[in-house]
């Protein structure tokens, strides 16, 4: 065993230079986030009974109880954790998905591995060292934040409870991570295996803690996600549950090293297909490429999002009472998410979370262009007879029809989930519809930042399109609490969008938005024709 | 339009590196022409100008009577490419990628020529292109570049990665190419590959055009080298056509103008030959040897 292992520290060195940047600006994003909800909440929500006022309101609204999940009490500490925990966890585990497919089957599809395979390097180093890499960046934000969060003032315990959380649900990403990279031949197909896992954590928790009493909310025991609040931090700490992801976490690295040690180089459990031996009269120019490349991914979002938005639709059907007796909360909620009902406001809240989560696929739609670029494959198009713009185009419209469509799919199956138990199902899918649809100008904006970028800056583009896709879910999901100024919050194309179902529709910040959008779309080709290629 | 290719002066930079330095290359239509130089000498760097990939800094460019950059899209149409490294789309069958790219060319392969093609070079187009080797790899951007009908063929370092099997082949088709009246552009830091195929050579350095012409022109580079172990004692100095001799002990090192070799031959073995290796010059050995003088004194006022 120990020959197989051998070079293991080797690679992890370099795993580590190669990931300088990124793994800190990880670490970075999880520890700031719970840092600065645990000081706003500290600062802003001084009274126990302003902090009983907003812990009534989160629990008897399912928008809020879907979004972040239970409360588990009123102590600042616990309002840091309902806020902040369960995002937490699930940047962590984010985190964990890109930093072991990375370095275990994103370099073996690349052919790095191979070259390192004949060098002095055993076969599971590679895994070992990727491990490694994951397992030391959770266990640096989990100290991080044990540090940090008593020095905001938080008791010690509930701190480390939180902590432990959110740093175990990392390490349980990083097992389920180190077996799918087992699993598929192809990285993209790996990520996508664990993004559906965590898609159905987070899920099964949002719909446990939605369904009020008498739901399932043992789905909230389920799967890893859920495990952040039943650990209760803060709350009478049942510390036996950080037993859950530990073992998920074990069982995950004993599955991927049983499993790399039976399975070729290059080779996955999940085998290829043969392909067509000739192409069909189908694929036959630079349009049809960018298709045929992004469709298969396109189809998981857009399968993920009916099942997501149909269940979290149907969740909304028990509420009808409106929240909260004071006016403060109103207003909070208000901002959140519309003026009228609050099914209104959950729907609309819905329908926001929708139009961020489909700007980044947007965003990762139009970054295919870079990878073409970068790893080779836009050249044969561009020496063939296919100009620049017709090709940058071609993967622009894939992302903006895919957005639209994923918009669409959103809006029509929270309208059906609601619809469905509530009756008027036709209604429900066409007001739904328009209330998806309305996010598309917004989304477009921030995939247009990526293209641009992709025209201007093609070095930087995929930070950009990221940082881009962070900034908007920072100024619109937690914004509020941040209690940033309208100044701030203005700077997102979400804030801009009516809030529907339920608010006023006025067209003229949806014009300027898909003005803006088009302008940044129009820049990034017409840099594209200017720059060299590669 | 007597030349397909025609460039003067190229410049080229990337940041602080020069890339390319005034380079000169002229490909005449209807001719195989060898493009040679070192790796790193900006064969590839010329080639992407060529294909309008790069803007050039400075310097002249015509390629089929049109401007690279400007006119790409319609030169292209007119041109098959085969880049030096190739990379796939891998969930596409090789199949598929031949036909696309005739299709993205503007005009579909002829399939009776793809299907002889592919069984010459013995390819399984039905495999998904990230199951291939790099020679593969190498197999299916060849086949969908001679399955086209371009007039000009532009391939960079075609071989690389092909079996001597598959690199025979490789010939026949450039030679049949030649025959239909196609202008091939073969970049290559392999002499032997230049001499077996081009009508006509360039010859860069650190981008920089040293030398061009035919290879009948360039007698020194087609001198042998010869390495032998001798029997007995030998009197250089009465040798015809032999350069940079070095006699060590019983061991001969030499190059020998091709016309004189019969001779050179004659007299080793009246001495006795206990070993002999003959062999083209590396491209390599022709550098340190030709040019690196040659650069030293341009270097010097």
């Amino acid at each position: 065993m120990s020959s197989s292992l051998t070079g293991s520290q080797a690679l992890a060195k370099l795993a580590l230079r190669r990931d300088r940047i990124m793994l800190p600006a990880w670490v970075y994003v999880v520890v700031i986030g719970v840092c600065a909800n645990a000081y706003t909440f500290n600062r802003l929500y001084t009274t126990e009974s302003s902090r009983a006022a907003l812990v009534a309101s989160g629990e008897s609204n399912p928008a809020l109880l879907f979004l972040y999940g239970r409360l588990s009490g009123t102590s600042v500490g616990a309002l840091t954790a309902w806020r902040y925990g369960v995002w937490g966890a699930l940047f962590a585990a984010l985190m964990s998905v890109f930093i072991v497919i990375r370095h275990t089957r994103a370099d073996e599809e690349a052919g790095r591995l191979e070259l390192i395979g004949s060098a002095r390097v055993g076969r599971q180093a590679p895994l070992v060292s990727a491990l490694a890499v994951a397992t030391l960046a959770n266990v640096v934000l989990t100290v991080l934040l044990c540090v940090l969060l008593p020095l905001i003032g938080l008791p010690f315990t509930g701190s480390a409870a939180l902590a432990l959380a959110i740093g175990t649900c990392g390490l349980a990403f990083t097992g389920i991570s180190a077996v799918a990279a087992q699993l598929t031949s192809g990285a993209r197909a790996a990520r996508g295996l664990v993004f559906g896992v965590l898609g159905a954590s987070f899920l099964a928790r949002a719909v446990g803690d939605s369904a009020g009493a008498g739901g399932p909310s043992w789905l909230t025991w389920v799967l890893p996600l859920g495990w952040t609040e039943t650990l209760r931090p803060f709350a009478g700490e049942r510390w036996w549950v950080l037993a859950l992801p530990l073992a998920v976490f074990a069982a995950g690295t004993w599955a991927a090293f049983a499993l790399a040690e039976r399975r070729d180089h290059g080779a996955g459990l999940i085998a290829d297909r043969p392909g067509r031996p000739a192409a069909t009269s189908l694929l036959r120019g630079p349009f049809s490429l960018a298709w045929r490349l992004q469709w298969p991914a396109l189809a998981g979002w857009a399968a993920g999002f009916a099942f997501i938005f149909a269940v979290s639709g149907a969740a909304g059907k028990g509420i009808g009472s409106l929240v909260g007796t004071s006016g403060t909360l109103r207003d909070e909620f208000t901002r959140l998410g519309g003026q009228a009902a609050i099914v209104n406001a959950y729907l609309a809240a819905l329908m926001l979370l929708a139009g961020l989560v489909a700007a980044a696929y947007g965003v990762s739609a139009v970054l295919r262009l870079r990878a073409e670029e970068t790893e080779g494959r836009a050249e044969p198009v561009l020496a063939a007879s296919v100009g620049r713009v017709r090709w940058g185009l071609s993967h622009l419209l894939v992302a903006l029809t895919g957005t639209a469509l994923l918009l669409a799919v959103a809006g029509v199956a929270a309208g059906l989930g609601y619809g469905l138990p509530a009756g008027g199902i036709g209604d429900q899918m066409a007001r739904m519809l328009g209330a998806g649809l309305a996010q598309l100008p917004a989304a477009l904006v921030i995939v247009g930042i990526a293209a641009a970028a992709f025209g201007m800056v093609p070095g930087a583009s995929v930070a950009v399109g990221w940082t881009t896709v962070g900034l908007a879910v920072l100024l619109n999901i937690f914004g509020q609490v941040l209690q940033l100024s309208h100044w701030v919050l203005d700077i997102s194309p979400f804030t801009h969008v009516p809030r529907l179902p339920g608010g006023t529709v006025s067209a003229s910040p949806l014009l300027w938005l898909s003005l803006v959008a088009l302008a940044l779309g129009t820049a990034g080709l017409a840099a594209l024709r200017r720059r060299d290629i590669g | 339009m007597a030349n397909a290719i025609e460039a003067s002066g190229l410049r080229k930079r990337f940041g602080p590196t020069k890339a390319l330095d005034g380079l000169d290359l002229t490909v005449r239509t209807g001719e195989v022409h060898a493009f040679l130089g070192p790796n790193g000498a900006g064969k590839t760097t010329t080639i992407r100008i060529l294909l309008g990939l790069l803007r050039k800094d400075g310097g002249e460019v015509s390629l089929l009577g049109g401007d690279p950059w400007r006119d790409a899209t319609t030169l292209h149409s007119r041109l098959a490419y085969v880049p030096g490294d190739v990379t796939l789309w891998p969930s596409l069958s090789g199949g598929e990628i031949i036909d696309l790219l005739g299709r993205l060319r503007g005009r579909a392969v002829d399939p009776k020529r793809r299907q002889a093609l592919i069984e010459r070079f013995d390819l399984d187009p039905a495999k998904k292109a990230r199951a291939y080797s790099k020679g593969n790899r190498q197999k299916v951007a060849l086949i969908a570049a001679l399955a086209s009908d371009a007039e000009l063929l532009v391939l960079d370092e075609p071989t690389s990665g092909l079996d001597p099997l598959m690199e025979a082949n490789f010939r026949e088709c450039v030679n049949a190419e030649r025959r239909d009246g196609r202008t091939v552009l073969l970049s290559s830091h392999i002499l032997a590959e230049a001499e077996a195929l081009a009508d006509r050579v360039t010859i860069i350095r650190a981008g920089q055009t040293v030398e061009t012409g035919t290879l009948a022109d360039m007698r020194h580079l087609t001198r042998t080298t010869v390495d032998a172990e001798l029997a007995g004692p030998l009197e250089l100095d009465s040798m015809p056509g032999i350069h940079n001799a070095v006699l060590d002990g019983a061991r001969l090192r030499c190059e020998v103008d091709n016309a004189a070799l019969t001779e050179v031959l004659r007299r080793l073995s009246a001495v006795g030959v206990r070993t002999l290796t003959c062999r083209p010059p590396t491209l390599e050995e022709l550098f340190l040897r030709h040019y690196s003088e040659r650069t030293v004194a341009a270097l010097q006022p």
